[in-house]
């Protein structure tokens, strides 16, 4: 089955690619375009052809591709969150891996199961699979795009040099997939960030602007959570609920066939459409609804982060203010703890002002993407609604 | 016309017959037919009205169930003097035409549609000597009546809707009587009907469960072993009814009372609908009288139950032993038939009860996700979105409380028709199991038979007087119970082909009306599902 679906690029290009700056609402800018023109599942890993178009001087030339792997994406995100200079933006936030293990699992079961089932049932499982795997496989390529789009669209964050090397490095940018170590360090550094937010957040804040901005924010964030975790459990039992119906539509196919009244013929044609229109409401319900929620819930941390972020720095400010009041008192190393103070407050100021300026971005941004999703979700759910009625 | 045992379910067939029916009903007008021989079938289902009117009545192709019923009663009676060879319905007639009684009931039944009560007038008041030979002009009608009523069978079968079988059955109101462990339901039955069978035209009572267990087990042990196709009554189940008695008034006592009614009610329709057991005094009584003999030997742990279930066993194990010779393709045939049957209503069964089971679940998740998201509407603070958002909250409410109606229509309508015909099938299988059982009764009769003729004919020999007249007599015994086992042997054969055929005509009756219920109620949801959407729609494009 793997040879059948190694030629990615009759998936992408049948289909409208529409559905690709699904989550976002960005202004594509002339200057710099990159979308994902291709992309081919190997093993267990899947190659993007990421694809350039620039009028920007720095790149050789107008129009270029190269192939990257998940870990090239991880990198590049990871590369931007340590750097102290995006320290007041938002960091789009990285695409989720792409997972083929519960498909695989089927098909395993499948070629396990071969013998038992019938001709017609074979076929037809392999094909819900297939459409399947499909789906999983167009929503990680839109959700890499995503992450490239937002990086493009960012004014800062495009012009980074990691980025440019990214999009353009032709050859493997050997970057290996961080090692157990490495692992284990980063669960380190979560586990005091966390304990210093904690920290961090009982700190109130100067500003009305960011302190409602703070409490929302967590708010939301825990709301989405919750939101996202509930629409995955409906989607789950909706799809559920769809596979039965396949199933009695199956059923009822061999009783039909048995039975020669044209009951049967009648009941066959209906319940199989139905069961497709379950299959597919549960789909794109799953598309619209609950990647939405999962995107903004990614997002929603990274802002959380942010603010997390400035909150540290104005922590840091007020620290250095002390210490620079300490350090007057005592009338030693005063121009130490003046510079340290002034590059808090030069930091903590920058910081400020970016992230305001990010997290309007970000509501704007959230607003548009939740309309086009609501509408888009609402205006499937009647068509299918009405095909079902014929 | 072909013979009665294939399928009746061949539309060129009943085009043929009702231009047999247009020349039969000239010829009925022109017969004056005595009153009196219709008088005795008192308990027919409709007074036999006036002959000529009757045939009037015939030209509008309406209304055909009496008049089959009139001269048909006299059919049987005059078949023995006639020779049926004209009977377009086959050769294998003849054979039955002996001159005892108890075929009368046979023959009738064979010509005779389905439905029609009269013989089964016959049989539960025994063979009746009342059908006095009626006089030969009659016997001209009877060729072209058996054709009539032979191809009117499907119209007949539409007329059963209408006014010849006007019973409706209603089982309600249940309520517990008594307490603790002793406590039981009491089901209210009520009955409408029009048909002279009962005193009243709407009457009810009161009976319990164990009642309608007590039906079934009479009704069965009287005509199983026959050949008729006795609906099965609902399964007991101990669980349930604990929970019931001990007085838990939550939703899972209320769905079993709810699921046991809905069964019972079935039961019973079913039951009335075949002919001949409606006509039972057991039905009857059933149905009517408002004190009824507590039935103990339905009790799951009496001695009785312990006794069925060893019986059980032992029938178990002698199916696999019987080996039939099947003589008849159609008995192989058909016994094929519903075992792949089977096996597919189960497989059905069960993908149904699974699509119930997601279905609720899906509603309870819609549920939680539209709590959840009036809650994200509530935080975002921008308001058209916050709007937008608890609409959807408010849309995905509906949409729960749509999923949970879906679910119940899916459970109530189908799931459990299902289940009823599975258990249908088993009771059908039993019924092929007992013709197996009666042939191998008449085969054991014949081969005693054979080893008293040899026993007989070696006295002969030895040339021992009272010892061979002995011997005489007990082959003569055993001659006539050999012809005996192989009467009854056809007789079941005849009357499981006619059974199987109204089973068949009603399974696709029940499921046909099913099926169309259930798409209508899909239907109905789509285009709930429509109307929220729609309502919803505006708002999402408000957002600004």
């Amino acid at each position: 089955m793997q040879e059948g679906l190694d030629d990615g690029p009759d998936f992408l290009s049948e289909e409208d690619r529409g559905p690709r700056a699904v989550n976002v609402d960005l202004q594509t800018d002339a200057t710099l375009q990159v979308d994902i023109s291709d992309a081919l599942s190997e093993r267990d890993k899947v190659k993007f052809t990421v694809h350039t178009k620039s009028t920007l001087p720095n790149f050789k030339q107008n129009e270029f591709s190269v192939v990257r792997q998940h870990e090239e994406f991880i990198w590049l995100h990871d590369s931007f969150v340590e750097n102290e200079e995006y320290a007041g933006y938002i960091i789009p936030p990285a695409p989720p891996r792409p997972d083929f293990d519960a498909s695989r699992e089927k098909l395993q079961k499948l070629g396990e199961g071969e013998g038992s089932m019938t001709k017609e049932e074979f076929t037809k499982m392999k094909q819900e699979l297939e459409a399947e795997y499909l789906a999983i496989f167009k929503k990680t390529v839109a959700m890499h795009e995503v992450f490239l789009c937002r990086v493009a669209a960012h004014p800062v964050l495009r012009k980074d040099l990691n980025f440019h090397v990214f999009l353009e490095y032709n050859q493997d940018l050997s970057v290996r997939g961080k090692n157990k170590k490495e692992k284990l360090e980063d669960f380190f550094k979560n586990v005091v960030k966390s304990a210093d937010g904690v920290l961090v957040a009982g700190v109130k804040d100067v500003d009305d602007f960011f302190e409602h901005e703070k409490t929302f924010l967590l708010e939301y964030h825990n709301r989405v959570k919750d939101a996202s975790a509930k629409s995955d459990r409906m989607i789950r039992s909706h799809k559920n609920a769809a596979d039965d119906i396949n199933r009695i539509a199956s059923s009822l196919y061999t009783l039909g066939t048995q039975d020669s009244t044209d009951l049967c013929k009648l009941v066959k044609v209906s319940v199989a459409a139905l069961q497709k229109i379950e299959s597919r409401v549960a789909a794109d319900e799953d598309l619209k609804l609950a990647d939405l929620l999962k995107y903004y819930l990614r997002e929603s941390q990274a802002a959380k982060d942010l603010l997390y972020r400035r909150s540290r720095a104005l922590v840091d400010y007020e620290n250095a203010n002390k210490a620079l009041d300490k350090a007057r008192a005592k009338n030693r190393d005063v121009l130490q703890a003046e510079t340290s103070q002034q590059l808090c407050c030069h930091k903590f100021e920058k910081i400020s002002e970016s992230a305001k300026q990010e997290l309007i971005d970000f509501k704007t941004r959230r607003v548009a993407a939740f309309r086009k999703n609501l509408v888009e979700l609402a205006e499937l759910e009647l068509k299918h609604a009405k095909v079902t009625m014929t | 016309m072909t013979a009665l045992g294939k399928p009746p379910d061949s539309p060129p067939q009943l085009s043929l017959c009702q231009s047999a029916v247009r020349q039969c009903v000239c010829v009925c007008v022109s017969v004056s037919y005595p009153p009196s021989s219709q008088s005795t079938m008192a308990d027919t289902a409709r007074d036999p009205p006036p002959e000529l009117s009757d045939f009037q009545e015939l030209q509008d192709g309406e209304d055909l169930f009496p008049e089959p019923s009139a001269p048909l009663e006299s059919g049987p009676a005059s078949l023995p003097a006639e020779d049926i060879s004209t009977n377009s319905n086959g050769p294998k007639q003849d054979s039955l035409f002996d001159d005892d009684p108890e075929d009368l009931f046979a023959e009738a039944t064979e010509e005779v549609s389905l439905d029609s009560p009269e013989r089964d007038v016959l049989l539960s008041d025994g063979p009746s000597p009342a059908i006095t030979p009626i006089t030969p002009p009659c016997s001209l009608i009877t060729p072209h009546i058996d054709m009539f009523t032979h191809c009117s069978f499907d119209e007949i079968e539409e007329e059963e809707g209408g006014d010849s079988f006007d019973m409706h059955i209603s089982v309600s109101d249940p309520e517990k009587v008594g307490d603790g462990m002793n406590a039981y339901m009491a089901y209210k039955v009520s009955t409408k009907t029009s048909m002279s069978l009962f005193r009243s035209q709407d009457f009810s009572v009161k009976r319990r469960f164990s009642d309608f267990l007590g039906l079934h087990s009479k009704l069965a042990s009287k005509y199983l072993h026959i050949g008729y196709i006795v609906p099965p009554a609902p399964e007991k189940s101990i669980v349930g009814m604990t929970k019931v008695k001990v007085g838990k008034e939550d939703q899972s006592s209320n769905e079993f009372v709810e699921k046991r009614r809905s069964a019972l009610e079935r039961y019973l329709m079913r039951t009335v609908k075949h002919p001949t057991l409606l006509k039972d005094p057991d039905v009857l009584q059933f149905l009517e009288s408002s004190e009824l003999p507590r039935a103990v030997s339905t009790q799951a742990l009496s001695s009785a139950g312990i006794l069925r279930m060893v019986n059980k066993a032992a029938e178990a194990v002698n199916k696999m032993t019987i080996k039939m010779n099947e003589s008849d393709a159609w008995f192989e045939e058909k016994q094929q038939h519903f075992d792949n049957l089977d096996l597919q209503l189960r497989k059905l069964h069960a993908s149904v009860e699974s699509l119930v089971c997601h279905r609720r679940e899906l509603s309870v998740n819609t549920a939680l996700f539209a709590k959840s998201a009036a809650m994200l509407g509530n935080s975002e603070d921008h308001t058209a979105l916050s709007r937008a958002l608890s609409q959807l909250a408010e849309v995905e409410e509906k949409i729960d409380q749509l999923h949970q109606d879906q679910a119940n229509a899916d459970f109530y309508c189908f799931s459990e028709l299902l289940g009823d015909y599975v258990r249908l099938i088993t009771a059908v299988k039993g019924v092929f199991d007992h013709r197996m059982k009666t042939w191998q009764k008449w085969q054991d009769g014949q081969i005693l038979l054979q080893k008293k003729r040899e026993a007989e004919a070696k006295l002969q020999f030895n040339n021992k007087p009272e010892k061979l007249q002995q011997a005489k007599d007990e082959m003569r015994e055993l001659e006539g119970k050999v012809q005996q086992g192989e009467r009854d042997f056809e007789l079941i054969s005849k009357t499981i082909r006619k059974e199987v055929s109204r089973f068949e005509k009603e399974r696709v009756k029940d499921f046909k009306t099913i099926i169309i219920k259930y798409l209508e109620s899909l239907v109905q949801t789509q285009q709930k599902l429509i109307k929220y959407w729609d309502a919803f729609l505006p708002e999402a494009k408000a957002i600004s």
